[in-house]
């Protein structure tokens, strides 16, 4: 897939892997709607880009968010790549089931799940007619391992690998592409909340993952739609 | 293209040339007609014999349940089931063309002075400005023809609205209801078209009229492919769309494409303003979507517009350019039965009243006769009218030889 003046949507883009997607994707030529809670953090980035690219701010977890934040990227032009990377750890320290409270799983799933699922909702239907669309999904090798303390998170992440299959088997004849990605462990804030005493050191800088899903974009025979890809070894798991 | 283009031309002119089709819709529309869209404002030579349809009042739950009700102009009318079987009524090469527009949150409550009006967008702004009606106090649960009038304004008086406010730039000859907005931000700072459709969207809710039992929600009021926000109101043909019913057509071989239209106001209770509708309508028609008409006609197949708003693109690009090309323009053309129909062959559309300006555009498609039979038949049957009702569509050759 050519990226030169397609027009991206990311979702957590503030930070972290988002931030460095949405600089790849910039670099690759993409038109940019960049979503975050708080957009301030992207204000002189946006600017750098002149009009090629916007700021939305939106809590995803919020059902009366999606058509206003959907609207303002469609203004920008056809939507043709949705990258659902925004998510929520929920409580921290991450707490055992048993400790998690009922209305933190709600929240996790909102944002996590049913945010991703809305969202693709509300531009999957103009994707399908125009016969072309790219959803990535970004998710977690917490989804495959079951690592105490990650239930909220893991669930969600889980659920959402499955959803990317669903969507792939339902729409994938009329031209959409849908790829759930595990970025694999990244030096990001996201990842210190998590594990405080991570030893940084062995982490990935977010900056090459981002490469490496970019390229992933610009492959379009390279994985069967549906599939879970991990972004460090994705052209082997795509073959 | 260069005639569409042309048509456009510089702001200042386009806004000039607009005001002129206004006024001269004004005057064509009260030498024939007075009729609105979902207000149905009955010719009375009609209302005495014409059975009445009822409106739907709230969306279904599944929006593909709407009925739908078959009219072939040679061969008369039947009951075709649910909206979601709609490829039943169609055959492999044909080409239906739905409206992409997604609807706004078109209505924004502001003051004028101390008093309570609501701003009702008439067309998507563009560079910060936009054509809109100004009502009084009070809301959509009012019938628009018992709304209070907004208070005496002319030229630089100021509409505040939430997180915007609105300088009139422009009152019509036609109404002095109906203005030339020019939007800034709360604070008098020039917005940007993003920040103004931010600014509309967190202001604003969806047009409703007083048919409705409740508060429309913005997820109510988008077909499922919703794209570019151009449309003031519900392209409604379209919202019993589902992905059912389209991927059944696509199993048909019945192909999908779209315009982009600024689908406009229904009715505003305003005599002179109701008479001129529809008004100038922006649109936008892909060149994908000129070549799958092209090839549609090639072998054969039929275009089948989804919504009043779809042939109104399609017949006024044709009408100005001689054939049909892909661009941007503003629709001026109101069609009714002398219309003859260039590129569109078939419609699917809301349940329209005789008296409606909307039945008057379905005259190009069928013969006046069929269309009160059929209509008969509607209200007897109990379909459901406006924007969230039931559907008809109106082709050739879809009924076969009884």
């Amino acid at each position: 897939m050519n990226l030169t003046d397609r027009v991206a949507l990311v979702t957590g883009a503030s930070r972290g892997l988002g931030r460095a997607l949405a600089e790849q994707l910039a670099e690759a030529g993409a038109k940019l709607v960049l979503v975050a809670r708080d957009v301030a953090p992207l204000d002189d980035f946006v600017a750098s880009l002149g009009g090629r690219a916007i700021a939305v701010a939106a809590d995803l977890g919020d059902k009366e968010a999606i058509h206003p934040l959907v609207a303002r990227a469609e203004h920008v032009g056809p939507v043709e790549i949705l990258v659902n990377n925004a998510s929520a750890l929920g409580a921290l320290p991450m707490p055992a089931l048993l400790d998690t409270d009922c209305e933190d799983l709600e929240r996790v799933l909102a944002v996590n799940l049913v945010g991703p699922f809305r969202l693709t909702k509300a531009v999957a239907g103009a994707m399908a007619v125009r016969g072309r669309g790219l959803v990535l999904n970004i998710s977690s090798d917490a989804a495959v391992e079951p690592y105490a303390g990650w239930g909220s998170y893991a669930v969600s992440k889980a659920a959402l690998d499955h959803l990317t299959r669903i969507w792939a088997s339902e729409l994938g004849e009329a031209g959409l592409r849908f790829l759930a990605v595990d970025p694999g462990e990244m030096d990001t804030r996201m990842h210190a909340d998590a594990i405080p005493d991570a030893d940084r050191a062995a982490l990935a800088d977010p900056r090459d993952v981002a490469r490496a899903i970019v390229a992933m974009m610009r492959d379009e025979a390279g994985a069967p739609n549906g599939a879970r890809l991990v972004a460090p070894r994705w052209q082997e798991v795509a073959a | 293209m260069r005639a569409l283009m042309e048509r456009e031309g510089p702001a200042s002119t386009r806004r000039a040339h607009r005001e002129e089709m206004v006024a001269a819709h004004g005057h064509r529309g009260s030498r024939t007609m007075g009729a609105t869209r979902r207000e149905r404002r009955v010719e009375p030579r009609i209302a005495a014999s014409a059975p009445a349809l009822t409106p739907a009042r709230a969306p279904r739950d599944a929006r593909d349940e709407a009925r739908l009700l078959i009219l072939d102009p040679a061969r008369g009318h039947a009951d075709g089931g649910a909206a979601h079987a709609l490829a039943r009524w169609l055959r492999r090469g044909d080409l239906l063309v739905v409206n992409d527009a997604a609807t706004l949150p078109a209505s924004l409550p502001g003051r004028i002075g101390d008093a309570a009006v609501e701003i009702r967008l008439a067309e998507p702004p563009r560079a910060g400005r936009a054509l809109a009606v100004l009502f009084g106090e009070g809301d959509w649960r009012t019938p628009t023809e018992h709304r209070p009038p907004p208070p005496p304004m002319g030229p630089g008086a100021v509409v505040r609205g939430e997180g915007l406010q609105a300088e009139i730039e422009h009152v019509s000859t036609l109404s002095p209801r109906l203005v030339t907005l020019r939007f800034r931000g709360a604070d008098g700072a020039p917005l940007d078209d993003d920040a103004l459709l931010a600014a509309i969207y967190a202001a604003g809710r969806p047009i409703q009229y007083a048919h409705l039992e409740d508060d429309l929600a913005l997820w109510s009021v988008q077909t499922l492919y919703a794209g570019p926000p151009w449309a003031v109101e519900l392209p409604s043909a379209g919202r019993p769309l589902s992905w059912r019913a389209i991927a059944g057509l696509r199993r048909a071989g019945v192909r999908l494409a779209t315009v982009t239209h600024a689908a406009g106001l229904s009715a505003t209770g305003d005599p002179a303003i109701d008479s001129a509708l529809p008004l100038p309508e922006r649109y936008r028609i892909g060149a994908a979507t000129v070549a799958a008409i092209a090839r549609t006609r090639a072998e054969g197949g039929r275009v089948i517009a989804v919504g009043t708003t779809v042939v109104r693109a399609l017949e006024d690009a044709c009408e100005w350019n001689g054939a049909l090309t892909a661009g941007e323009g503003v629709a001026h053309l109101v069609i009714g039965p002398a219309h003859r129909l260039r590129i569109v062959d078939g419609l699917l559309t809301g349940m329209h009243a005789p008296g409606e300006s909307h039945f008057r555009l379905l005259e190009a498609f069928a013969p006046r006769a069929a269309l009160l039979a059929a209509h008969a038949h509607a209200a007897r049957a109990g379909y459901l009218a406006h924007e969230l009702g039931d559907l008809a569509l109106i082709a050739p050759e879809v009924l076969a030889d009884p």
